[in-house]
């Protein structure tokens, strides 16, 4: 099986700051993968890469074969670290948007997550509260039927309930054809979701395995490790 | 019954010793058809390439079995069950055993306390 996301010698430099520094890494297909480092370690760095939103100074880049444009923001689903969503919108227009934007995307699974979430869908996006507003982004997300979801801290500013059923939608939406890919330092809440973890440090890759060989062959949990990896 | 898994092992390991519980305790029970991989792996919030190991796994021991398009099953072999279940106890006491140990006391120390408490328990 060919991988879906392949980098080879990727580097994105800002001036003399190596935001990624030569990285070279493969992710297969069903996969959930966490993409884990201290601040400023190039996480964003690379989610923004494989969305085609940062241009790589060096090296290459192919997700399901296709380099970061139109064809690879077709099998993309993307959730950014922050809102980008008119605040003046109700929530019924936005998923009636994606719908008209994104073949892949189903009005049903969206409101059916609203429900579940108690979402209303008349409501408008300013009278929301921040986290509720990062629950209906993910909705937007997951109700795509992509191959590669890359999710930027999906879970960093909702309550450990909310962060509960987000970690719940991405195990109820595993495909065996998709990858979800997710950036966040909420290590110990997502460990067990996670099939294997990449650490970055100062634009590069410290660390690339999965969870469990990690805990045999330490004897530790990721969090822990991770703690031990990055200690100040 | 919680899915209790800790921090320092596999988790792959972790769930096949609690499915292996569930089947012993009967909460599978002989025979019954066992959730989708992807409803335990909701459950027990953990991934479901895990999960799908670890059934892998107790499948080749014999302890659940899968119809190609209905599902996988417990076995209704009671002896294997049976087998599975002095395997989990004798594991259990080993455990206790040495802890017991840990603090100090004797093998014939550590009987009398079992017995005292069980005859309390049974009051």
């Amino acid at each position: 099986m060919s991988n879906l996301l392949e980098c080879k010698n990727l580097s994105k430099h800002f001036g003399p700051v190596k935001a990624l520094d030569n990285i070279s890494l493969s992710v297969g297909c069903g996969r959930i993968v966490g993409l884990l480092g201290p601040n400023a370690s190039g996480k964003s760095t690379f989610i923004k890469i494989c969305n085609h939103l940062l241009t790589p100074t060096s090296g290459e880049i192919r997700i399901s074969g296709f380099h970061p444009g139109v064809e690879s923001k077709k099998i993309v689903s993307y959730l950014p670290e922050r809102n980008y969503l008119n605040d003046w919108m109700k929530v019924s227009d936005i998923i009636s948007f994606f719908s008209d934007f994104y073949s892949d995307f189903s009005k049903e699974k969206a409101y059916d997550m609203l429900k579940k979430l108690n979402i209303h869908a008349g409501d408008r996006l300013k009278t929301m509260s921040k986290g509720t507003k990062e629950k209906v982004q993910l909705i937007l997300v997951m109700s795509r039927e992509a191959q590669l979801y890359l999710l930027d801290e999906p879970i960093g500013g909702v309550d450990p309930a909310a962060r509960d059923y987000i970690l719940d939608t991405i195990i109820g939406n595993y495909s065996e054809n998709a990858t979800v890919i997710l950036s966040t330092h909420l290590i110990s809440d997502i460990e067990k979701v996670l099939d294997e973890v990449i650490f970055l440090r100062e634009g590069q890759i410290v660390l690339h395995q999965t969870v469990d060989e990690i805990r045999e062959e330490t004897g530790k949990s990721v969090d822990s490790l991770f703690r031990e990896v990055f200690k100040c | 019954m919680t899915w209790d898994l800790t921090a320092d092992r596999p988790i792959y390991a972790q769930l096949i010793e609690q499915l292996e519980l569930r089947i012993c305790s009967g909460t599978y029970p002989p025979g019954s058809r066992l959730p989708s991989v992807r409803d335990l792996a909701q459950e027990a919030s953990v991934n479901p390439n895990t999960m799908q190991r670890a059934l892998a796994r107790l499948e080749e021991d014999g302890l659940l079995y899968s119809h190609r398009t209905s599902g996988r099953f417990v076995t209704e072999d009671a002896e294997l069950i049976r087998k599975t279940k002095n395997k989990l106890a004798h594991e259990q006491v080993q455990e206790f055993l040495q802890r017991m140990k840990d603090l100090g006391f004797e093998y014939n120390e550590i009987l009398s306390i079992i017995t005292d408490i069980a005859e309390e328990l049974i009051k």
